[in-house]
């Protein structure tokens, strides 16, 4: 195992792994280290959403390279991750939230993402599962979900299968400019070396970027998931709920096993140290009375397991990628507040890009790490101490 | 302080015993029993229009298992009792509940959890066709119904269950169509110092295995469990063992099956008590010092719930608990007599280890399962997936390969595939059996029902 | 199926009347849901992943193998639900009754 390469990536969740992997296909030698195993954090407790309605829409150019990806993951990597492309629907349960549902379809049509504005009538007629209390939704015909569990690890091992080096169980300590290089050192006692190196540390990197005199004011929620035992297959579209009560917001997915995975409402705790996450109580029963409001049939059913996860957030909910501001060679892309699932594909073939060429085609300038070099951090101390 | 609030999860001979030592005490506790009347499963009770007398039911028990309803009985006014209600989550002294469709949270200053425990089974391949229960599920079906599981039952597995309950059902009329113990004569001859230490238990366990022979019953021991055969029309209609080198073919329409047990430890994880690992039963165990308490402030365990030890140890683990709950809580507790409590457990550890060695779990057997063997029940997983998920992507402990192959992901989240899937990730990553880890608990403890409401309880 | 469980005591129970598939059959007060079932058929459910009948396991509420579909659409456990007359339950073709307007 060689300890140089043209470019190290920290952190193997799914956007380390898919820089790893487009990294190599573009000919490049990468060492990808993993503390834990490929896709155990964030990208693997996730609910899976691959959408691109809904987001802040300087991502959109992003998203849409993610998609293209998703639709080509067997071609890629020889496993789809469970990627279907089965839509994804909004719904709203206040007329004066329909204006915004309205609006966002305007805004995304210059991105080439056409959205279809659903009346009640229409919504009843064509997902008659979704609850009476729904006033309008908006359909994402080719937006759909997919196998969190699988996604990060299948990047990962196809990348080990083309050559790139994916150690799992080891832990980056410290990591330092070194002469041309950069120098990452690890718990194993190992070091390693080279000219570029990718951060994709999740709700860990601030420590990292911290070390290059980059704080950022990262915090790490959990997502409150639950899943449900398997019915027949009848929700085909993915549906999330739109609404400004925090609440209210819950999403829920019918995989073709017959389980239906949800989450939403309000965040978890996630201790970063402990690396432990957790879904209150509190927050399972009020999830009840929310996903019965959206699809009624589920209240028929049972859970059979919750789960969290830890999740990095940024307190203007845009992530970090992109270049360092501070250190040539050195990349960021982290703090995907949990939306970060979808763009995972389109991150690691964009940052790849980045990496190999000195540039990328997708605007990610909104995402630069510069925009926190301002204001000294909040928790930057903190972030700061290994 | 003022009264505390202490709650016991569990209203067999653990849970009873904890809640009188409490209401001695001058506490008024309140007790969780997921089940109708008490009496856990061990003592569980028949319904109130059944005529049997105790003795029927629970033979050399009778008199142990009245007693202990008897106390629940008398306990009544003075303990908050709330049967049919599931404890389903902790958190922060909180006790998450659910009655049918009433979810509440119940504040304690002192949680005794007393969950008992259920079998523990090895998968055997053709184990989920109709006809196929555990040995707790067919001494269930007798004790508290009357019924005998299949016209012709074959009984198999290891443990003084699997000859306590072929001889209930011989003695109450059924057809026993074999006995086949995986376990080795040589097994239960290097065990009898440590069963010596119980002679009446010994004796007992021996005499079960006298009559079922003197019935002409096919009593086999160091089996090899094959396959159990049948059809999606009938279920099951034969079980084949090797034994001695030669197939044997039972033919039958019923397989009671189960090695030991194995304890209910959900609620002591989602509580984040320290677990470690058991060598003599291959298991991961929660850690509770001589007293019952475990590595969280305020929560004991008591009974087969932490560590499988027959009615008798949990009846003083539960009193036991409550002491330790009373004393760590600043409050008096009565005389039990503890000191000669602890040297009674003591023996019956002895004891306890002694079965371990006599009737041992078979984990060679997991690993030996073919491919095509269904593993996880809930979700039909099979060995050769199980295999394929460590092996492919190296998933070298028993939470990856459940990510990635499903295995423990249904609705009994693990209880009966969970330690077979530890030995078959082992063997597949050829790694020691401790290194693979144990399924991590995930809440609801259960399956909680959508419907649930958090209205309080009736 | 034929039933699969064997009566061998306690037969003189007031017997209670349930219906399985949209046929009658009896029971007798006292029997648990899964009993009531056993003894009139020989499987209680199908399994969702395409191998066949199921008839329970454990008895005790652990397994979670018995859960049955009433024809109201609703989900028992059976070997914890008690029978009580009038019960409707559906073993064969459960798929229908979800997802139902609620």
């Amino acid at each position: 195992m060689s300890g140089h390469a043209d470019v190290i990536v920290v952190g193997g969740g799914i956007m380390g792994s898919a820089a790893t992997f487009f990294l190599r296909r573009r000919g490049r030698s990468v060492i990808l280290l993993e503390r834990g195993l490929v896709g155990q954090q964030a990208s693997g407790t996730n609910f899976g959403n691959v959408r691109r309605q809904g987001r802040f829409l300087p991502q959109l150019p992003l998203a849409n390279r993610s998609r293209a990806i998703w639709g080509r993951l067997n071609e890629l990597l020889g496993e789809d991750a469970e990627f279907l492309a089965t839509g994804h629907i909004r719904i709203c349960y206040r007329r004066e939230d329909i204006g915004a549902l309205e609006s966002h379809a305007r805004s995304v049509e210059e991105y080439g993402l056409k959205l279809e504005l659903l009346s009640q009538n229409m919504l009843r007629d064509r997902f008659p599962f979704i609850g009476p209390e729904a006033v309008a939704g908006s359909l994402s015909p080719n937006d759909g979900h997919a196998n969190p569990r699988l996604a990060a690890p299948a990047f990962a091992y196809a990348a080990r299968r083309q050559g790139a080096q994916v150690r799992e169980n080891v832990e980056v300590l410290n990591i330092e400019k070194s002469g041309e290089d950069f120098r990452v050192e690890t718990a194993s006692g190992e070091a390693f070396r080279a000219p570029a190196v990718l951060v994709t540390a999740g709700a860990w990197a601030a420590r990292l970027s911290a070390m290059f005199g980059e704080p950022v004011p990262l915090v790490a929620h959990g997502p409150q998931m639950a899943v449900t035992e398997p019915v027949v297959y009848a929700i085909r579209p993915v549906v999330g709920v739109y609404s400004q009560v925090t609440e209210e917001g819950v999403y829920l997915r019918q995989v073709s096993r017959g389980n239906i995975v949800y989450g939403g409402g309000n965040r978890g705790p996630a201790l970063i140290d402990a690396r432990r996450a957790y879904v209150k109580p509190q927050n399972t029963l009020r999830q009840f009375r929310q996903i019965s409001r959206a699809v009624p049939a589920l209240g028929a059913l049972r859970i059979i397991r919750v789960w969290s996860g830890i999740e990095g957030y940024l307190p203007d909910m845009i992530p970090i990628m992109g270049p360092s501001a501070k250190a040539p060679g050195l990349f960021y892309a982290f703090g995907f507040c949990g939306h970060g699932f979808q763009l995972g594909p389109g991150v690691g073939d964009a940052m790849a890009e980045l990496i190999d060429t000195g540039a990328t085609v997708t605007p990610i300038e909104p995402f630069h790490i510069k925009r926190f070099a301002a204001a000294p951090a909040v928790g930057a101390q903190a972030a700061a101490r290994p | 302080m003022a009264e505390p609030h202490v709650i016991v999860v569990g209203a067999g001979p653990a849970g009873v015993r904890a809640a009188e030592t409490l209401v001695a005490a001058g506490l008024r506790p309140m007790v969780i029993d997921e089940d109708a009347c008490g009496g856990g499963q061990i003592y569980r009770r028949q319904p109130a229009n059944f005529a049997r007398p105790a003795e029927a039911i629970y033979a050399s028990e009778a008199g142990k298992a009245s007693a202990v309803h008897a106390t629940l009985d008398r306990l009544a006014g003075r303990i908050d009792y709330l049967s049919n209600t599931l404890a389903w989550n902790i958190d922060d002294r909180l006790l998450y509940v659910v009655n049918g469709m009433a979810a509440a949270e119940l504040p304690f200053d002192a949680l005794i959890v007393a969950a008992g425990a259920t079998d523990r089974v090895m998968p055997v391949p053709g184990w989920t066709l109709p006809g196929v229960f555990t040995l707790g599920a067919a001494q269930i079906a007798l004790k508290s119904q009357a019924c005998a599981i299949g016209r012709e039952v074959a009984f198999l597995g290891t443990g003084p269950l699997l000859y306590l309950v072929a001889h209930q059902y011989a003695t109450a009329g059924g057809n026993v169509a074999a006995v086949l113990d995986t376990s080795a004569k040589a097994d239960r001859v290097a065990a009898l110092p440590m069963l010596a230490a119980r002679p009446a238990l010994l004796a007992r366990g021996l005499s079960y295995l006298r009559d079922l022979r003197r019935r002409g019953v096919p009593v086999l021991d160091g089996v090899v469990p094959a396959a159990i055969a049948g059809s999606q029309e009938a279920g099951v209609q034969c079980l084949t063992v090797r034994h001695r080198g030669r197939a044997v073919a039972i033919a039958c329409d019923a397989v009671a099956m189960g090695h030991h047990l194995r304890p209910e430890t959900q609620l002591a994880d989602l509580a984040r008590c320290d677990f470690r690992f058991d060598p003599p039963t291959r298991q991961w165990l929660p850690v509770v010092d001589r007293d019952c308490r475990t590595s969280v402030k305020r929560i004991y365990l008591a009974g087969d719930g932490v560590r499988i030890a027959g009615a008798d140890a949990a009846e003083i683990q539960g009193r036991l608990a409550a002491c330790a709950a009373l004393q760590d809580l600043g409050r008096a507790a009565p005389d039990i007599g503890a000191a000669a409590l602890r040297l009674r457990l003591a023996r019956m550890d002895w004891f306890r280890r002694g079965l371990a060695r006599a009737f041992p779990w078979p984990w060679r057997l997991a690993a030996s399962l073919p491919d095509n063997a269904v593993v996880c029940r809930c979700e039909r997983i099979t060995a050769g997936e199980l295999r394929a998920a460590v092996r492919a992507n190296g998933a070298p402990e028993v939470n990856r390969a459940k990510a990635f192959s499903r295995v423990g992901m249904g609705r009994c989240q693990g209880r009966y595939c969970g330690h077979a899937a530890a030995e078959i990730v082992a063997d597949a990553a050829g790694a020691p059996i401790e290194s693979v880890g144990r399924l991590r608990g995930q809440a609801p403890v259960k399956p909680l029902p959508i419907a649930a409401k958090g209205a309080g309880l009736p | 199926m034929p039933p699969r469980f064997v009566r061998l005591g306690e037969t003189g129970r007031r017997p209670v009347t349930i219906e399985i598939d949209g046929e009658p059959a009896t029971a007798l007060e006292g029997d648990t849901l899964l009993v009531a079932l056993l003894a009139n058929t020989g499987h209680l459910r199908e399994s969702e992943f395409g191998d066949g009948p199921r008839a329970g396991f454990c008895l005790m509420g652990a397994c979670q193998d018995c859960w049955v579909w009433t024809a109201e659409g609703e989900r028992l456990r059976a070997c914890s639900t008690p029978v009580a007359a009038g019960m409707r339950i559906v073993t064969r073709g459960a798929e229908k009754l979800w997802p139902s307007r609620m």
